[in-house]
């Protein structure tokens, strides 16, 4: 099997080739009795896409809003850059599921609102925000409002939004899962693309693992009750033959047969 | 409304009412009820004299400064008792007893507190409209999205950003619902409290003219109030659905 797999490696050994952007040492997160994570420890290499993939209720989302700083670890500490982060900063951006667009505000407004936030003044705002819609494929959509456009334009507008800050991060989380199965694997194809080109760290969150295989660098398996990291799968020579050829690699296949097979038993 | 294939405009129902107000007062049934077209004459008659500009303006003044007190506060109030648990569990209450309590009981005391004029009447008025601009404004609150807040903090907005620029236009809606049934409760307010008072405004007409048995004037007076309630209450309303379009997004 041309697989290289890393088994129950947590964290990576830090003479891993590429140096990590985020590292999470050790976060558990208690509500009230309910043990959610426990003493996770993950590393997320520089310039590449990592996804937690895991069944419902496994902290994944936890987890991505610990890195973002929008929940407080009940213990362990997350650093970006290598430095320690416990609140929102400049160096991650999110993008969520539901989108979370200001409904009464123009597309435009909203791909400048990371920005305004930023004391960014209004023409220079707009102007990035103007190129970043431009990329995420929705000219001529500026002065749109949300509720005019599609579940997939509107998740769109969410990713210039947070490419428009120009964060070293990108925090994602489900993001194609509220859209139609055909913009998604659009999405998907474009996803890799942006990891390309953009140098930017990826954290996606999904629940799916055909998915979370197809845009990966690196896949974290998450297992709930407390969650903890399982297994971490850097998929190795499929990733340089095309978004056409991925589905039907064999490596590709058997990645996602394995995962199915590690997760069947914690599926109800 | 189609009435043998004709489309009648709205409220031509008042048609009717007016005809059959018009016929009783013709009848002579009862000094109480003079025919509606005497109302009219009368009403077009007074509305040129100093008594009833005075009257109008000083309503005027009292509704909306009270109003714009209501609004002023009362949306902030209801934002942040939106936001905060402790000052929620702190007015809530408060709030739900005035909004049910019987204000015209407390008019008496507030004149004895801010004298028989202009002042107690705008305090009358702020008070009836009040409270349910806060607890709408509070609602409003209560229902944002959560992921629009993780939204503003991830993007590292701050408390006075996220109160203006998400917390007010998420509850905007609710807020002007809110404001639409405060003004409503404002008309009441000004002419109760102008009622009780009555020494300035329509209560001082309305007294007037029902002690001398004018009664095409007070009809006529009525009518005006009536109709700038109503008015304003619909104009209110247009705002309403001005803004409800992204109400139904969120």
């Amino acid at each position: 099997m041309a697989m290289s797999q890393i088994k129950e490696v947590t964290p990576l050994p830090v003479a891993e080739s590429i140096e990590s952007a985020v590292s999470v040492r050790n976060i558990s997160k208690n509500y009230g009795a309910v043990e959610a994570l426990r003493d996770l420890s993950l590393e997320f290499p520089k310039g590449q896409l990592t996804s937690l993939l895991g069944p419902s209720g496994c902290g994944k989302t936890t987890l991505l809003k610990i890195i973002a700083g929008l929940l407080e670890p009940t213990s362990g500490e997350v650093f970006v850059n290598g430095q320690p982060v416990a609140s929102p900063g400049p160096d991650r951006a999110f993008v969520f599921q539901d989108f979370a667009l200001l409904p009464w505000a123009s597309v435009l407004k909203n791909v400048t609102f990371g920005l305004e936030m930023r004391g960014v003044g209004t023409s220079e705002r707009e102007a990035i925000a103007e190129k970043y819609i431009k990329d995420v494929g929705l000219a001529g959509f500026e002065h749109s409002y949300p509720h005019e456009l599609s579940g997939g334009m509107r998740q769109r507008v969410g990713l210039a939004r947070a490419l428009a800050v120009d964060a070293d991060v990108l925090l994602m989380d489900e993001p194609f899962s509220a859209v139609d199965e055909q913009t998604r694997r659009k999405f998907q194809e474009d996803l890799l693309g942006l990891v390309q080109n953009e140098n930017k760290t990826f954290i996606f969150v999904t629940h799916s693992i055909e998915e979370a295989v197809y845009v990966s660098d690196q896949i974290a398996i998450l297992l709930p009750r407390p969650s903890r990291v399982s297994e971490v799968i850097r998929p190795s020579n499929f990733r340089d033959k095309g978004v056409d050829n991925i589905r039907r690699d064999p490596e590709y296949l058997d990645i996602v047969d394995n995962i199915w097979a590690s997760l069947r038993s914690y599926v109800e | 409304m189609i009435v043998l294939g004709y489309r009648l405009p709205g409220m031509s129902s008042l048609i009717i009412w007016g005809l059959l107000w018009e016929i009783v007062g013709q009848s002579g049934l009862t000094f109480f009820i003079p025919p509606l077209s005497e109302v009219v004459t009368t009403l077009f008659s007074m509305i040129g004299t100093t008594a009833f500009q005075t009257a109008l303006a000083q309503t005027a003044y009292a509704f909306l400064v009270g109003v714009g007190a209501a609004i002023l506060i009362g949306i902030p109030v209801g934002i942040l008792m939106g936001k905060s648990r402790l000052l929620d569990e702190l007015l809530l209450p408060w709030v739900n007893v005035f909004l049910s309590a019987p204000l015209t009981a407390l008019v008496p005391v507030l004149m004895v507190l801010f004298g028989f004029g202009m002042k107690s009447i705008i305090i009358t008025t702020a008070l009836f409209a009040v409270w349910i601009i806060i607890l709408n404004s509070r609602a409003g609150v209560k229902q944002i999205n959560r992921s629009l807040v993780e939204m503003a903090q991830s993007f590292g907005a701050s408390p006075f950003d996220a109160f203006f620029k998400i917390y007010f236009w998420a509850a905007l809606p609710e807020i002007l619902g809110g404001v639409r049934i405060g003004v409503i409760r404002a008309v009441k307010g000004v002419i109760i409290g102008q009622l009780l008072i009555s020494i300035v405004g329509f209560g001082a007409l309305f007294e007037l003219y029902s002690a001398n048995f004018l009664m095409g004037h007070f009809w006529a007076v009525l009518i005006v109030l009536f109709a700038l309630a109503f008015t304003i209450s619909e104009f209110l309303a247009y705002l309403e659905r001005k803004v409800s379009y992204y109400a139904a997004k969120r």
